[in-house]
């Protein structure tokens, strides 16, 4: 078996040295009761080229965007990934190395997180981020359990426009916590910040997204404002990628800033791994879960990197911690640092300029009903497409073309709506396409 | 070294994106952005040079020899990373339509019968994204279980033995739980006397990695699960030293009624620095209807699909199905080993017990027995003898290039170190970091200053966590970046480390 | 730098490591030697406001090291009267000068009797001398 580097005669030998007659002998404290008397039935070994093949056959059956022109987005995007952050990912320094708890080993995972922190307190205007936490879900339990610590107050308030992913999330977590979730519904496609305030009386936090799961923009510095009235900490749940011509969420009064990471950096890969980011005010860095790389020096006086307020988390605090996380997505944070070193702030507002530039081509080539035509919007946006939406869909696709996101999954009264997303990897000819696609 | 912000140069660029001549719409005034994020400005050159560097400050598994207790830090086979990277894995949108996405849900539904086999439960759910958030589902599960049966008020604790995990003490308290401890005897098992004066009808149920962070099988586990079943409660099994067991214990038969894995440990996916990891979880038939939504299930023999209709779901813990790039690396791992995946344990446990007996004797062993997967021994003579605690020990095992072990974990034993070979070391390495311990064990007594002031071959020395805490730096302040060098060292060194 | 291990014997004591040190109906609290050599040099203190009111046997802060964060757990009830803020700014007084320099509140005694209920300097070492 290639993993194992032991042979015959190593075994015989240790066993010697071991004192045993067989390794059957080392399991001998296992009671006979819960000893598994059979073969593990599970299928038989595969060699190397049979697994590629089999994985091959499996990958084969699924239609991935390499395949079908695709126009999906809601929440998980198909942006350009460069290569030098396949190249980096590839290191094996950084593929298998653990948790930096010994930091003269790994110098170079705590700089690379330091630099990520960095990257994301200045894409969301905040003052100090973790170094990343699940997904973009898992963040907006997180930015919950913050802001209920620093209030003490139990309600949460989120914006029906907020994700539908996350929102389930919250709600998950919420009655363990001692959590009562709210949702402000939506106003033609935004939310209204009157409706926001009321909501917001004894609330701990607010959480909405920019842009929202409609694509368009909300009154984000107006909302955050209603939340501060109301005493609430204001949660923007932010799109990486928007944030090179968005206004950063620091600038307009918010507490935490939050996010999925994937459109920065990684691959769609069905779901995961991707990566949350939290940032926060520095008056709430002691409330933060997750790990933070801080700056330091050696006994030589030497510049180096350790993880920080460590008391914070599980290990030490225990039952006081402020989370249980331990292992996060150091991996594909690191893409996503890299991604953004090889954008630059050129490059990001960009990308950002492209997406928007294409969606409003995109609008004007389909022809077809808005949703909400009051509202501007950022790279996604919603349309009717006069017939069911998941009839349109099977049409589409049957083009070779998947047109989008059915809206009444998640919302009533949304029958034949559509959320188109374009990327800066669409052409004015794949857009093109889609309007002949989707032409009634 | 510097920071890749002190490498940026303005005006310089790696990205060019494609042109379109399309007008860029105006956004509100109120929504633009004012100022631009102060992003790294590179080439690419610079960029490959300056990661390139920092991974060569960082030690992996490939690397060398990790043994970190707890971590099983084991090979990561390369045919993974090709499997992982083909287009119609990477490239696949979460939601797609479930007929263009058969190859991904029958992926999951196979790993899922896989992970059911070993765990000895039959109900699987994949989403968690890590060990510690499958603690947490199954503890939601427990709650929604005991809801359901109209006891959710009543039963509000959660034993755990002292030699926990950090995260399921956390854990408990994040799903609204308390928490009672419960000792572990002279052997190194639970205490059972202890433990029956705990149970009653007020516990929810029973939190326990078995073999234990000691490395030991509790050989009365068939009675304590027994226990909580006595008392109506229900018992939950920590999987972060499943390597020692697979094929041979299943937690199933222990009298598990949930179990999570880490696919991080047990089954290879890379631990990338610190994540990503995969957490899934297996249960007992009576706790499957309160599994998180969506299940991936099966019509017939051939066509998957996403169940959504789950009224008794405690919901989603994690976005879509979980983190599916993990699952195919663990998937391919297993098919590699087929039911022969028993090696694996057998030989984790081999290397284990061949270190503990070459080493043993020059350390202090706080129980005498045979070990798993992992053992622990204590430094606590060195450091009366000669004033060298295990956090010395670790530093020192550096200039071999060596990884350090955990130490200070678990909490019982003083001057802990806690050392998990795994199955794929080679003999000749475990001989080198037996000698290199012995040798350590040599210049505490004759040349004690020389791990006092260990790392020697390091980038840097121990480093000051007293002035990374009250400075606060936790990023990079640009023009108003402060100079920590010009600092002095602010007050005594670091004390401890923590392990796992 | 920490000072050499004392425990006066003008102080009351619990079993947390807390000291009191009572003056008429005011009361100085703060930790003991022992606590603070187990923490390591401290980094950080939480303090409460002025004017809460404090319960024997409950949290009224933190303090915190590299290593682990610590309730500070009141010996005698009361209501804050001040909170010395050369802590706030330099949590490592308190390793320096633990029973002095480095006192952390001042309260106002609401249950005075309760004093006679904490340990006096012999009992407290001995109960160290166990730990």
């Amino acid at each position: 078996m290639s993993y194992l580097s032991l042979t015959e005669r190593d075994r015989d030998e240790m066993l010697a040295v071991i004192g045993v007659e067989s390794i059957d002998e080392l399991f001998r404290d296992i009671p006979k009761g819960v000893r598994f008397p059979r073969e593990l039935d599970l299928e038989r070994a595969l060699s190397e080229q049979e697994i590629v093949t089999h994985l091959e056959k499996l990958a084969a059956k699924n239609v991935d965007t390499g395949r079908e022109l695709s126009f999906l987005g809601a929440g998980i995007y198909d942006h350009y990934v460069p290569a030098v952050v396949d190249a980096v990912l590839q290191r094996g320094e950084f593929l298998t190395a653990y948790t930096p708890y010994q930091p003269e080993m790994s110098q170079g995972v705590l700089q690379s997180i330091f630099e990520y922190q960095t990257a994301i307190c200045e894409l969301t205007g905040m003052d100090v981020s973790n170094a990343s936490g699940y997904d973009g879900t898992t963040v907006a339990a997180d930015a919950c359990f913050v802001a209920k610590h620093v209030t003490g107050r139990s309600r949460i308030v989120l914006a029906e426009t907020l994700s539908p992913q996350v929102r389930q999330v919250v709600k998950t977590y919420a009655p363990g916590f001692g959590l009562e979730v709210v949702e402000v519904p939506h106003r033609d496609g935004v939310t209204d910040p009157d409706e926001l305030a009321t909501a917001a009386r004894d609330a701990a936090c607010v959480i909405f997204q920019q842009p929202n799961f409609f694509g368009c923009l909300e009154p984000a510095p107006d909302l955050a404002a209603a939340a501060n009235d109301a005493g609430a900490l204001p949660v923007a749940h932010v799109d990486p990628v928007s944030l090179g011509v968005l206004e950063a969420p620091g600038a307009y009064g918010c507490a935490l800033a939050i996010g999925e990471g994937q459109a920065s950096g990684n691959y769609q890969s069905y779901g995961g791994p991707h990566y949350g980011f939290l940032a926060a005010r520095s008056d709430y860095v002691r409330r933060m879960p997750g790990r933070i790389v801080g700056e330091t020096t050696d006994v030589e006086g030497r510049r180096a990197y350790v993880l920080t307020l460590q008391t914070r988390e599980q290990h030490i605090r225990r039952e006081k911690a402020t989370s249980n996380i331990t292992t996060n997505q150091t991996l594909l944070a690191l893409a996503g640092l890299v991604h953004l070193s090889w954008l630059g702030p050129q490059g990001l507002r960009e990308q950002g300029e492209t997406c928007m530039a294409l969606a409003a081509y995109a609008k004007d080539q389909l022809g077809l009903p808005l949703v909400f035509p009051e509202q501007a919007t950022f790279k996604e946006f919603a349309i009717h497409a006069g017939r069911p939406a998941e009839e349109a869909i099977r049409a589409a696709r049957k083009q070779g073309v998947h047109p989008g996101y059915a809206l009444k999954r998640d919302y009533a009264g949304l029958e034949d709506a559509l959320l188109v997303c374009v990327t800066e990897k669409r052409t004015r000819e794949d857009i093109d396409r889609l309007a002949e696609v989707l032409a009634p | 070294m510097k920071l890749i912000y002190e490498r940026s140069q303005e005006g310089r660029r790696a990205s060019a994106l494609p042109k379109h001549d399309l007008p860029v719409p105006e956004l509100p005034e109120e929504l633009r952005r004012e100022r631009p994020p102060r992003l790294p400005e590179l080439s690419e050159p610079e960029l490959v040079r300056h990661f390139t560097s920092l991974s060569t400050r960082t030690f992996g598994i490939d690397t060398g020899f990790y043994p970190l207790g707890s971590c099983t830090m084991k090979h990561n086979p390369r045919v993974n990373e090709r499997v992982v990277n083909l287009p119609g894995f990477r490239d696949l949108h979460p939601l797609q339509e479930e007929e263009g996405s058969q190859g991904a849900l029958e992926l999951m539904w196979r790993l899922q019968e896989i992970l059911a086999e070993v765990a000895g439960l039959p109900a699987v759910s994949l989403q968690p994204a890590a060990g510690s958030q499958g603690e947490l589902t199954g503890l939601m599960l427990m709650r929604a279980y005991f809801t359901d049966r109209g006891e959710g008020e009543t039963r509000r604790k959660i034993v755990i033995p002292d030699t926990a995990h950090g995260t399921n003490p956390a854990s408990v308290t994040m799903s609204g739980y308390e928490l009672t401890h419960v000792q572990t005897d002279p052997r190194g098992n639970i205490d059972v006397d202890d433990l029956r004066a705990k149970v009653d009808e007020g516990t929810a149920g029973l939190m326990l990695t078995n073999p234990s962070t000691l490395g030991l099988f509790d050989e009365n586990i068939e009675e304590i699960t027994r226990i909580f079943h006595d008392a109506g409660a229900l018992t939950y099994y920590d999987g972060a030293n499943l390597n020692a067991v697979c094929g041979i214990s299943r937690p199933g038969d222990m009298g598990f009624d949930i179990i999570h894995f880490n696919l991080h440990k047990t089954f290879s996916q890379p631990h990338g620095g610190g994540g990503p990891g995969g957490g899934p979880i297996a249960v007992r038939d009576l706790l499957e209807p309160f599994l998180p939504v969506p299940a991936v299930v099966r019509d017939g023999e051939e066509v998957f699909r996403l169940d959504h209709d789950r009224p008794k779901t405690i919901g989603k813990v994690r976005g879509y199905c979980g983190p599916f790039g993990v699952f195919v690396r663990s998937y391919a791992y297993i098919r590699a080993f087929g039911p022969g995946l028993r090696e694996m344990s057998e030989a984790a446990v081999l290397n284990a017990n061949y270190l503990l007996a070459r080493l043993k004797d020059a350390y202090e062993l706080p129980y005498d027995r045979l070990c798993m997967h992992e053992f622990v021994l204590s430094a606590r003579q060195l450091k009366r003898e000669h004033g060298i605690t295990a956090l010395d020990v670790a530093k020192r095992l550096m200039d071999y290039d060596f990884h350090p072990p955990t130490v200070y974990f678990p909490l019982v034993v003083p001057e802990a170190l806690m050392i998990e070979p795994t199955e794929t070391e080679a003999k000749e390495t475990l001989d080198e970091f037996v000698e290199a311990m012995l040798e350590i064990v040599r210049d505490a007594a004759e040349r004690p200053e020389l791990l006092k002031e260990a790392p020697h071959h390091r980038p840097v020395g121990r480093v000051d966590e007293v002035k990374a805490a009250k400075r606060g730096v936790m990023r990079y302040l640009f023009d108003k970046h402060p100079n920590l060098s010009a600092e002095p060292t602010a007050g005594r060194q670091l004390e401890a480390q923590k392990g796992a | 730098m920490a000072a050499a291990e004392s425990y006066p014997d003008d102080l009351h004591y619990n079993a947390e490591h807390d000291w009191a040190r009572v003056e008429g109906d005011e009361a100085t609290l703060g930790i003991t030697w022992f606590a603070q050599d187990s923490l390591g040099e401290l980094v950080h203190y939480e303090p409460p406001e002025e004017g809460a009111e404090v319960t024997k046997g409950t949290s009224y802060g933190e303090v915190e090291s590299v290593k682990a964060v610590s309730d500070l757990i009141a010996p005698v009830s009361g209501v804050i009267v001040e909170v010395n803020a050369k802590v706030v700014d330099e949590p490592e007084t308190v390793n320096e000068d633990s029973y002095g320099e480095g006192w952390l509140v001042r309260i106002r005694l609401t249950e005075p009797s309760e004093a006679d209920e904490l340990m006096d300097a012999a009992a407290y070492k001995s109960f160290v001398a166990e730990q």
